[in-house]
């Protein structure tokens, strides 16, 4: 049974100290919300899990392995979703997804267009995406490779309702696959048994302060 | 491997669908060459000894032009984190790239020098070598240049900055280059700096895509 935990997890941001003696612990078919005000440091949470930036103090582990020790395993393991929905504009929804997907064994590009509902728009160049088709897309970029661990920052963000129950529905059927996820959002999301992470409760706090 | 031909693959489609990036940068070139008969005069012996000199400066200002673009586009959009987070090195990543700027803009400025020794009325005998060192040297010119186009990435005027960096840097490739088309020209052999030019490119080639991709993880944390 594959574990994600971080433990005693230090960040700091541009010489500001966001967060700190942060555990965590994320088990198959296990869910983290992240929650918080901004700046609180969700953001750059995930970005710790997803080894974009290496914690102050403190490690990351899977399976009780650092994931510093082995970047490209980690990198098989999680899907990543950031501020910025990377769809490029000169080329169609399908060749997007389809470059995204160019790293896994096997994918189904229609399924993960469906599932979101973008499944007409395949053949439309991504100039002509809407904010809301666009993150949709990015979204599907997640379901072209399998990997046990999303880390999805803000999903939720320029989506209609629809899509929020599809993104709902997307993530219970990964869990029931044993997957885990990782999120942060404002919006009420509706993922039942998912553990609850406030970071406004690890201040980082530093002893000799002035 | 697959994955590196699927990043070559897409970034040439970007290129090719935008089209006029590459086109851009051969008219750069062409024009910076066209300008100096009117610079210098339009006297045949001062143009044909100048012109190995002319035409490399104005492929590697043409180089200089495009390296910008090599990395910010996808930094901009999200996908270099993406890229980084894909399981392949981010080096073969860079690599990657690195080849299609070649492919995209190093290639096009070799097909074009001909016809630029041509107005310049460069002697026939320097065609073959300098066609011979600009294929040495333009990958060379890529991969120096990547690193200085990663080393950018979120800097403000970052165009400036990246010719201060690169430009210098440029100067060893811009030598033996211009002085093997010099050579066979004036009747001596140019083996010599067609072996300083190899080693130039396969030390780059050894060196440039690891300095790349730590730098583009640097700009990425």
């Amino acid at each position: 049974m594959s574990i994600f935990s971080g433990e005693s997890l230090f960040c700091i941001r541009a010489a500001r100290p966001v967060f700190g003696g942060l555990d965590f612990a994320l088990r198959e078919g296990g869910a983290l919300v992240l929650t918080g005000p901004n700046g609180s440091g969700k953001s750059s949470l995930l970005r710790l899990m997803a080894g974009l930036s290496p914690p102050a103090a403190g490690r990351l582990s899977w399976d009780g392995e650092d994931i510093a020790d082995d970047r490209q395993g980690h990198n098989e393991r999680i899907r990543y979703l950031g501020h910025l929905d990377p769809v490029k504009p000169v080329l169609s929804v399908a060749e997007n997804l389809s470059f995204w997907a160019a790293a896994a064994e096997e994918s189904d590009i229609p399924a993960a267009l469906a599932a979101f509902g973008i499944g007409p728009l395949a053949d439309v160049p991504g100039r002509y995406l809407s904010a809301g088709q666009k993150r949709r897309v990015n979204l599907a970029r997640i379901l072209v490779r399998i990997s046990p661990l999303w880390l999805l920052d803000e999903p939720t963000t320029a989506l209609d309702k629809d899509a929020v129950g599809m993104l709902a529905d997307v993530i219970a059927a990964h869990r029931a696959h044993g997957g885990m996820v990782a999120l942060s959002t404002h919006a009420e999301l509706g993922i039942p048994g998912a553990a609850s992470l406030d970071l406004s409760d690890f201040p980082a706090f530093m002893e000799d302060a002035p | 491997m697959s994955g590196f031909l699927a990043m070559v693959r897409r970034d040439l489609s970007l290129a090719f669908r935008q089209g006029m990036d590459s086109m851009i940068v051969v008219m750069f070139f062409v024009l910076v060459v066209v300008l100096f008969p009117f610079g210098v005069g339009p006297a045949p012996n001062i143009l044909t000894r100048i012109a190995p000199g002319v035409i490399w400066v104005a492929a590697l200002l043409a180089v200089m032009l495009s390296l910008e673009r090599l990395f910010q586009t996808d930094f901009e959009d999200g996908s270099l984190e993406l890229l980084a987070l894909e399981p392949r090195s981010l080096e073969m990543t860079v690599l990657a790239k690195i080849c299609t700027h070649w492919l995209t803009t190093g290639l096009p400025l070799i097909i074009a020098s001909p016809l630029l020794a041509l107005l310049l009325g460069m002697g026939s005998k320097g065609y073959p070598v300098l066609i011979g060192a600009l294929l040495l040297g333009t990958p060379t010119l890529s991969l120096i240049g990547a690193v200085g186009a990663a080393l950018i990435l979120g800097a403000r005027r970052g165009g400036v900055l990246l010719s201060l960096l690169v430009l210098p840097l440029f100067i060893p490739t811009l030598i033996f280059g211009v002085s093997a088309v010099d050579a066979v020209l004036t009747g001596f052999s140019y083996k010599a700096q067609f072996l300083v030019l190899g080693a130039f490119l396969l030390a780059s080639l050894a060196l440039a895509p690891w300095a790349a991709a730590a730098a583009v993880r640097q700009a990425l944390e």
